[in-house]
């Protein structure tokens, strides 16, 4: 036999828990901890083991001296810091950038209006090019080729145009969720919306974007987290973020501690982003990280 | 201004809000309003009965230029809404529409879901239109749930909010959709009784219904669509006494 007891917390108006519901709840809570003690030894016992793996490992002198020297560390820190800073300012332009052309892009495929034809052509193919293309050869093609055409109002400057390589290839990211959000926009509301006079692009701009923009905030987050790390590729093209420090740091001292250094610096950045995303999430009741949402066991 | 009209298709009554005349409309291969005649005068309860699938939503959204029509004319006021070089905005924007299924907007609240027209296709400013829609609010049983989304309301309470959004720019023409079919049968009488209420102030009505006492305490006549056209209409006592084989069928097992 099975029963539900809802537990409340707070004012509870003259209610106390029956001495069955009590009985339950020291139950569940003695299981709750039972789960943690079980989580926190499982976790020990693997991390041990990892740990004893790699320090009992022949090459493990030599690896801790090359990738993990302390001074080296500290000494390359105020460098690295400075090229992170780099990393995150391209970062959030990218990012804006990004999701405004890609809405735009979205909103122009999305119409139907006949004059606009060839923007929407146009657009399609853009789609189709950059999110077919590696970012990597993307950022060459972007840094190496519009130099040698000599334009002398183009930036020849590897930041503006490893910036540039990466807003084109990920307007065409953010076009395509924002085209899939659209789509998934229930018909009925357009007819809605047109029932009650709102031209087409008044129902576009205020009852179809909104819908499209909250439908997709989940997928268009974690490309917001994967822009900040691919922030660190415009460094192949010699702009001194994070990753080229450690780069010229590792080249003069001939250890590689610098680039777990700068792997540090990107962790710290990208991990509490994704907990706060998955956390924001959580709250909207998207609960992408909670299973089977909505059933209580 | 004149617009041809085949020959086919008579000149529609001038003076009817509405006046549809020798309307055809095909999905496919499939007719589903054949040469249908339809008036409604002003401040007229037009009630269109009809078997699921007779192609009473299909009329209703072909009125609200939702749909395209093969031939025949749709008039607003005299005024053949049916030619393309119309403004459909513009005929839209006097015209209202309530839907089965409700069709509020999930993201906006009550109120702005009521404004939103007003703002956008009237022009009025924000104040003047949050202060008709309250009213309008009050008018339907709402007021004090202007702050709330559409899911937080009950079927009866989002088709009522419904029903205010398309009232809350005085539309010339008041066009219902089967509105309490999506309702549980407990709240279908708050919003007959609601709609009984807008006739009463004057409103101009068009209504697809199954609703068969809304039709005999509310109507003024009754159409009964039958293969594409009106098979048969006349008064709410043509529900008693049927002349067509067809209407009698159709009563006889709704
Ligand atoms: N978008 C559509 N495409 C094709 N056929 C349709 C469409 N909408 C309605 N129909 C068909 O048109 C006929 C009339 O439908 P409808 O107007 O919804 O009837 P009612 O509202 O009277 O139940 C039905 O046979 C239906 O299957
Ligand atoms: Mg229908």
């Amino acid at each position: 036999m099975r029963h539900t007891v809802r537990v409340t917390h707070g004012d509870q108006g003259g209610w106390t828990p029956s001495p069955v519901a009590r009985e339950r709840a020291a139950f569940r809570a003695g299981r709750r901890r039972r789960s943690f003690l079980l989580a926190l030894g499982s976790t020990l016992v693997l991390v041990v083991a990892a740990v004893l793996v790699v320090v009992t490992s022949p090459g493990w002198e030599r690896t801790r001296s090359s990738f993990f020297d302390l001074d080296v560390a500290t000494e390359v820190l105020p460098g690295l810091l400075e090229g992170l800073w780099l990393n995150v300012r391209v970062w959030v332009i990218t990012v804006v950038v990004a999701l405004l052309l890609g809405l735009g892009l979205a909103i122009l495929r999305t119409s139907a209006s006949p004059v606009l034809f060839p923007l929407r052509a146009l657009a399609a193919a853009y789609v189709d090019v950059f999110r077919g293309l590696p970012l990597l050869l993307v950022l060459l093609l972007v840094g190496f080729g519009l130099p040698s055409l000599r334009l002398s109002w183009l930036p020849i400057d590897a930041v503006y145009l490893g910036t540039g390589a990466i807003v084109l290839t990920y307007t065409a990211y953010t076009a395509e969720i924002f085209r899939s959000g659209i789509g998934a926009v229930h018909p009925a509301q357009l007819t809605a919306a047109r029932a009650l006079g709102l031209t087409r692009w008044q129902t576009t701009r205020r009852v179809v974007v909104p819908q499209a923009v909250r439908n997709t905030t989940p997928a268009l987050l974690n490309t917001v987290v994967s822009l900040q790390k691919d922030s660190g590729l415009i460094s192949i093209l010699g702009a001194v973020d994070a990753i080229r420090a450690a780069q010229i740091e590792v080249t003069g001292a001939y250890n590689f501690t610098p680039y777990v250094v700068a792997g540090v610096l990107f962790l710290l950045i990208s991990i509490p982003l994704t907990r706060a995303v998955d956390a924001y999430s959580e709250r909207r009741g998207w609960g992408a990280t909670r299973p089977a949402a909505g059933v209580a066991r | 201004m004149t617009h041809r009209v085949s020959d086919a298709v008579e000149i529609p009554d001038p003076n009817a809000v509405l006046s549809v005349r020798g309307l055809r409309l095909r999905y496919g291969d499939r007719v589903v309003l054949d040469r249908l005649d339809l008036d409604v005068r002003e401040h007229e309860c037009v009630v269109l009965l009809g078997a699921s699938g007779s192609g009473k939503s299909t009329l209703l959204r072909a009125i609200d230029l939702l749909e395209d029509v093969e031939d025949g004319v749709i008039a607003l006021r005299g005024v053949d809404v049916t030619d393309p070089r119309v403004d459909a905005d513009a005929v839209r924007a006097r015209l209202g529409l309530v839907f089965q299924a409700f069709n509020l907007f999930g993201h906006l609240t009550v109120l702005d879901n009521l404004t939103l027209a007003p703002r956008l296709v009237h022009g009025q400013d924000r104040r003047t239109a949050e202060q008709a829609a309250l009213a309008m609010l009050e008018r339907v049983g709402l007021a004090g749930r202007e702050a709330s989304y559409p899911e937080q309301l009950s079927g009866g309470q989002q088709q009522r909010a419904a029903i205010a959004r398309a009232l809350v720019t005085s539309p010339d023409l008041l066009l219902l959709d089967e509105v309490t079919s999506a309702l549980d049968p407990a709240l279908v009488g708050e919003v007959l009784d609601l709609l009984a209420d807008v006739r009463a102030s004057g409103t101009t009505m068009l209504v697809a219904t199954h609703e068969l006492g809304f039709a005999r305490r509310v109507a003024d006549r009754v159409c009964f669509l039958h293969e594409g056209r009106v098979w048969e209409e006349g008064p709410p006592s043509i529900i008693e006494s049927p002349t067509t084989a067809e209407l009698a069928a159709f009563l006889g097992s709704p």
